[in-house]
């Protein structure tokens, strides 16, 4: 690993004028996905600014009756927080479901949300990668890339963002809270990730001199029945082949609002919009939940690899509703 | 359909109290304590990268990123001046060695020793992908991983072949040798057989790669004392290691120190030296310092050979009765263009199941990429899978419950093949107790669903030959009435120091307490590599041997002081003014060790042309499907092994549990992913190649028959490698069973079980 140097900000300002100020200067969270990649030869930063001291760890009420979620907070602690666990369980279950305990205790909401693809051509600076190198080629397109996307992707890149936490932030419609030097702004969450394109490089909308301080979470008492169901190759600690967060709101045996992000299926969570209009005002059974599933899918690509991740998008998002549905909504 | 309730987990190994100072009696079959165990825990013991050296450096790797090609230029000049950098090591600047050998013999035991052909550092070409180029030593690791960074390697690059099942067109057929596991084997005419028999099942199957991932990674510390060497280095094989080390250095093997007191798991992987260990070794020679190299994760996928992959074809023709009238098992692996063997891959087929006709061959080719190695049960583990698979298909074929048709199929007292007898076979016992035990008779029926699950049970068999080795040993009697056993043997984590304890106790009649063991170290008479199941069962040979000896000895002295036969060792040494007796079996020098292995090798053979020896187990299983996703859990596990007799039910029992482990790891995740364009090796981390976490593995109810065998020393079979065997069928049969879907492509991912 390259010699590095290591910042410790005393307040935002100073962390916001640190990563302009200092040649190849980072933010670090809980450094368990960038300190990984460091030690890789993926991520090369002279100077790491340690933003989990700055006063962002706090989880508040927001006067609109939502939560305010501080970008230190650590995933830990977000999925313990009894707020988040009554209001919002889908995403205390994202991240109960992500990485491990002791990822989790360093992991930070800010570094999730920016945690780079683990797409294995990605991770291996001998191949050749456009995320990495922008213009050498994409290793993946015609490797191995069972991980990969369905949806949205290019002929640049086909690979998944891997966080949890996100595709329930997707669905709940949260916003980021991101400042810089010039000041601060809120990004919709579906705005933040970005889709690869011609510019796989850039992950997200985020500009290299922002940091993200906080996630808000709109009120939705929708949410208080919502659910995260993650698909996986083993019980634990692997990332998804498919994710799905979701909310449903049955009357009288009609669905009035269904809310569905996937996970593991594109550059960015996956918000189901083509499927909740579908389903909005139809009869919530199996049938149409599949129907909805499938609109949703059609316009999803497989690779020999990835191909079976279509169909079994389609059997966990139904599922995902049925039980949503079985167990009694929110309204 | 009702279930069959949860059975209460009964422990399979009672933790008995320990022995308390002053107990005698039978220490063998007592659940004794690990006596590494405090050492372990407390992290105390010291693996090969924690001895103190004063004056240590670090080394780090330069792997290539290319499969085949040359090195055209490499600069180190940035490396070199980075702060800190001792040495920077290439084949520019590296000691000549003796080149390595291409092939193995079993006469000059060096040679068993060679990871591969490739003249590390002393060549320019490239063989693999992530061969090493150069090694950079500095005063401090982090020093010698940045500077490792700076050395820019310029390649003239060739194409890989690495695509196995591209190249299996030009397979060769593998001749079985002796001594060597089988690779082939006949009874009769299979083909013509199978073509009448009027039931038939065909089925094909595929076994990935699969890599080492020992807690413990490769780890090597080498300090140079003028022409004399000492390598700590966990290993399997301190022989091997020393003669090998000998001979590329070109010193004798006495010159040559090897210590391995702990090993952190090896399984097959640290039977051989790889590169690794001999760059160390050169980088001490040249930077006359004490260097360290510890593997990273990555250096063993990409150093350390795996688990070839295979195709198999397990066709099996029966009478409408159930009687195999013909067994055919073709399986084709692979080896690296600069190493590697045919794993035994049809071997268990040759004693499974007493088909009347028998064809077992086996092809193998050859691709760009690291030498395959042994790997827990190499051969009987890939095997297993395709013909305990087929058998669990005949059975569906022929409507007949899974376990009568394997007891239906068993040998009586001879192997199939080769007509030798068997030394004692309970493989239908195992079958029968564990159906009972399992309460397999409540088995649901097929595709029974439990809300969102299907369910399903799963049986198969399993077998490993037995193995025995040369195994010096020197046992000491003080007149304390202390035993010492020094044995240059491995402990890497199976408990041999604690059961060689045990048959020593036992085989000398003292308490358990005044035994212990060193070893672990080549200034030791030379011991067993822990291989083949086969060290404890080499052990308690001459472990015997030298106990009869030792009561000899004392006896021939008590009755010089007028005291009985058997008489309290401390009390008749004290007696005839003795400080301490010594006997010794076995000689590991000059030509007395190469006869002795020329007398091994015979006997070995010879023995092998009398008496099948192996053990043997059966698994039962129970897994849940989800029927929208296809998520595989397990929910229930049992297993019944015969492995002779039991010394120690603790640690036998935790054996004969990793195999299984490691099976479920093979059976639901474990797969090295390979770049066939350019033979790399794309997942070389433990967050991509899964093996089991926690939650994948439930309880193991684990039993062994404890019956000993009467040709074994001791009546030992051996445990460490049964356990694997015949765990990645079990759970693709209890699949077949909950779904209707025979998945024949390891590992059973979600994808495949869908379909
Ligand atoms: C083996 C393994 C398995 C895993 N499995 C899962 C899984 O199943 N699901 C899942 O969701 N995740 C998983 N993870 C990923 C894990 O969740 C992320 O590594 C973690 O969330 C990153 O958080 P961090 O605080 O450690 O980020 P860091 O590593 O510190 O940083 C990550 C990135 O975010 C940037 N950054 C951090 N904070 C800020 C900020 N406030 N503003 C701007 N930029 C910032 C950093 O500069 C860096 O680029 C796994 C990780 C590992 C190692
Ligand atoms: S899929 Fe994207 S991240 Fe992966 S190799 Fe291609 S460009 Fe790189």
């Amino acid at each position: 690993m390259k010699p590095i140097s290591y910042a410790v900000p005393a307040s935002i300002d100073e962390a916001l004028a640190a990563i302009v100020d200092l040649p190849g200067a980072k933010f670090l969270g809980g450094g368990t996905n960038l300190v990984d990649l460091m030690r890789e030869g993926i991520e090369t930063p002279e100077v790491l600014v340690d933003v989990t001291r700055l006063p962002l760890a706090e989880i508040t009420e927001t006067p609109a009756g939502g939560l305010r979620i501080g970008a230190a907070v650590r995933n830990t602690d977000l999925a313990a927080n009894l707020a988040v666990r009554q209001r919002y369980p889908v995403l205390a279950q994202a991240v109960l479901m992500g990485a491990s305990g002791q990822i989790r205790n360093m992991a930070t909401v800010g570094g999730n949300l920016l945690q780079r693809t683990r797409c294995l051509y990605f991770y291996d600076a001998a191949a050749a990668c456009n995320k990495r190198d922008l213009g050498s080629g994409c290793g993946a397109v015609a490797g191995h890339n069972r991980m990969g996307a369905i949806l949205g992707a290019s002929e640049h890149c086909v690979a998944v963002h891997p966080s949890d936490l996100a595709v329930a932030l997707v669905m709940l419609d949260a916003e980021v809270e991101v400042a810089s030097r010039t000041g601060t702004r809120r990004i919709p969450i579906q705005d933040f990730h970005r889709l690869p394109g011609e510019s796989p490089h850039l992950d997200t909308t985020l500009a290299a001199d922002e940091l993200v301080t906080a996630v808000t979470l709109p009120a939705e008492p929708l949410a208080a029945s919502s659910r995260y169901r993650k698909v996986r190759d083993r019980a634990s600690y692997a990332f998804a082949l498919v994710s799905v967060a979701a909310a449903l709101e049955v009357t009288n045996g009609t669905v009035s609002q269904a809310r569905v992000a996937l996970g593991g299926v594109a550059h960015k969570p996956w918000r189901a919009t083509t499927l909740e209009q579908y389903l909005a005002g139809r009869p919530a059974t199996d049938e149409e939940f599949a129907a909805a599933a499938r609109a949703e899918l059609a316009q999803a690509v497989g690779t020999p690899s990835t191909e079976f991740k279509i169909e079994l998008a389609v059997r966990t998002i139904t599922a995902t509703l049925r039980r949503l549905r079985d167990e009694g909504g929110a309204a | 359909m009702t279930l069959a309730p949860e059975r209460t987990a009964r422990p399979s190994a009672p933790p008995e109290a320990d022995a308390g100072p002053g107990r005698t009696g039978p220490a063998i079959g007592r659940a004794v304590d690990r006596v590494d165990g405090l050492a372990k825990t407390t992290g105390t013991a010291r693996f090969s990268a924690e001895y103190p050296i004063p004056g240590l450096t670090h080394a780090v790797l330069v792997h290539a990123p290319i499969a085949r090609g040359r090195i055209r230029s490499i600069d180190v000049a940035q490396a070199e001046a980075h702060p800190g950098v001792v040495l920077v090591l290439t084949h520019l600047n590296a000691p000549r060695l003796t080149p390595p050998p291409t092939r193995m013999n079993p006469m000059d035991l060096s040679t068993m020793a060679a990871g591969s052909s490739i003249a590390f550092l002393n060549t320019d070409e490239v063989h693999v992908d992530g061969q090493p180029v150069a090694a950079v030593v500095a005063e401090t690791l982090e020093s010698a991983q940045y500077a490792a960074s700076l050395v820019r390697v310029d390649y003239e690059t060739i194409t890989p072949t690495a695509d196995f099942e591209a190249e299996l067109p030009t397979a060769k057929a593998v001749r079985s040798m002796p001594v060597l596991p089988p690779t082939g084997g006949k009874r009769g005419d299979a083909r013509a057989a199978y073509t009448k028999a009027p039931v038939q099942v065909d089925l094909s199957f595929t076994t990935p790669q699969h890599n080492h991932n020992a807690l413990e990674p490769h780890a090597t510390t080498a300090v140079w004392d003028g022409k004399k060497l000492t390598v700590y280095e966990g290993c399997q094989n301190i022989d091997w290691t020393q003669k090998f080390l000998a001979k590329r250095f070109d010193v004798p093997a006495s010159d040559v120190h090897v210590v391995s007191k702990y090993v952190g798991g090896g399984f097959g992987g640290k039977s051989k030296v790889w590169a690794a260990t001999l760059i160390t070794c050169m980088a001490a020679q040249v930077a006359q310092r004490p260097v360290r190299l510890a593997l990273t994760r990555e250096g063993v996928y990409r150093t350390v050979g795996g688990r070839t992959p295979t195709r198999q074809r397990v066709a099996i023709g029966a009478s409408r009765t159930g009687q195999m009238e013909a067994l055919i098992h073709q399986a084709t692996s692979r080896k690296g263009r600069v190493g590697g063997e045919a794993d035994q891959i049809i071997s268990c087929s040759l004693d499974l199941y007493d088909a009347a006709t028998i064809l077992a061959e086996q092809k193998i080719v050859e691709l760009d990429l690291m030498t395959n190695t042994a790997m827990r049960a190499p051969g009987e583990a890939q095997g297993s899978f395709a013909v305990e698979s087929a058998v669990d298909e005949l059975a569906i074929e022929l409507g007949l419950d899974p376990v009568e048709l394997r007891l239906l199929n068993q040998p009586v007292d001879k192997s199939p093949v080769h007509g030798t007898r068997y030394s004692h076979r309970r493989l239908a016992q195992a079958l029968e107790q564990g159906r009972d035990l399992f309460g397999w008779a409540d088995r649901p029926a097929p595709g029974t669903r439990d809300g969102k699950d299907l369910v399903g049970w799963g049986v198969a068999a399993a077998i490993h030959p037995a193995w025995e080795f040369v195994a010096n040993v020197q046992l000491t009697v003080d007149a304390t009435g202390s035993a010492t056993l020094a044995c240059a043997f491995h402990e890497m984590g199976m408990g041999t120091a604690t059961v060689v304890g045990q048959m020593v106790a036992d085989c000398l009649g003292v308490p358990l307490e005044r035994v212990s063991a060193l070893y672990g170290d080549s200034d030791l008479p030379m011991g067993p590599g822990a291989g083949g199941s086969g060290q404890t069962a080499s052990l308690a040979a001459s472990i015997e041997k030298a106990c009869q000896a030792m009561r000899k000895r004392l006896d021939a002295l008590a009755s010089k002081s007028g005291m009985p036969d058997g008489s309290d060792p401390a009390e008749v040494l004290t007696r005839a003014g003795e400080q301490s007796l010594t006997v010794e079996v076995g000689a590991d020098t000059g030509p007395k060790a190469m006869w002795g292995q020329v007398r091994f090798l015979s006997k070995m053979v010879m023995d092998s042309r009398r008496w099948m020896k192996a053990a043997t187990g059966a698994h039962y299983c129970e897994v849940r499907v989800d029927a929208d996703t296809g998520e595989l859990r397990i929910r229930r596990w049992l297993s019944v092994f015969d492995v002779g007799r039991v010394v120690n039910p603790k640690t036998t029992h935790s054996q004969l549990r990793g195999g299984i482990v490691m099976g479920l790891g093979m059976a639901m995740g474990e797969e090295t992913l390979i770049d066939t364009r350019t033979a790399r090796i794309m997942n070389p981390s433990l967050a991509e190649y899964h093996v089991p976490v926690h939650a994948d593995v439930p309880h193991l109810d684990v039993h062994t028959l404890d019956d000993p065998d009467p040709q074994m020393p001791l009546g030992i079979l051996g445990a460490g490698e049964v356990g694997i065997v015949g765990v990645g069928a079990a759970v693709a049969n209890a699949i077949r069973h909950a779904t209707g879907r025979r998945v024949t492509d390891l590992p059973l991912t979600l994808d495949r079980i869908v379909g």
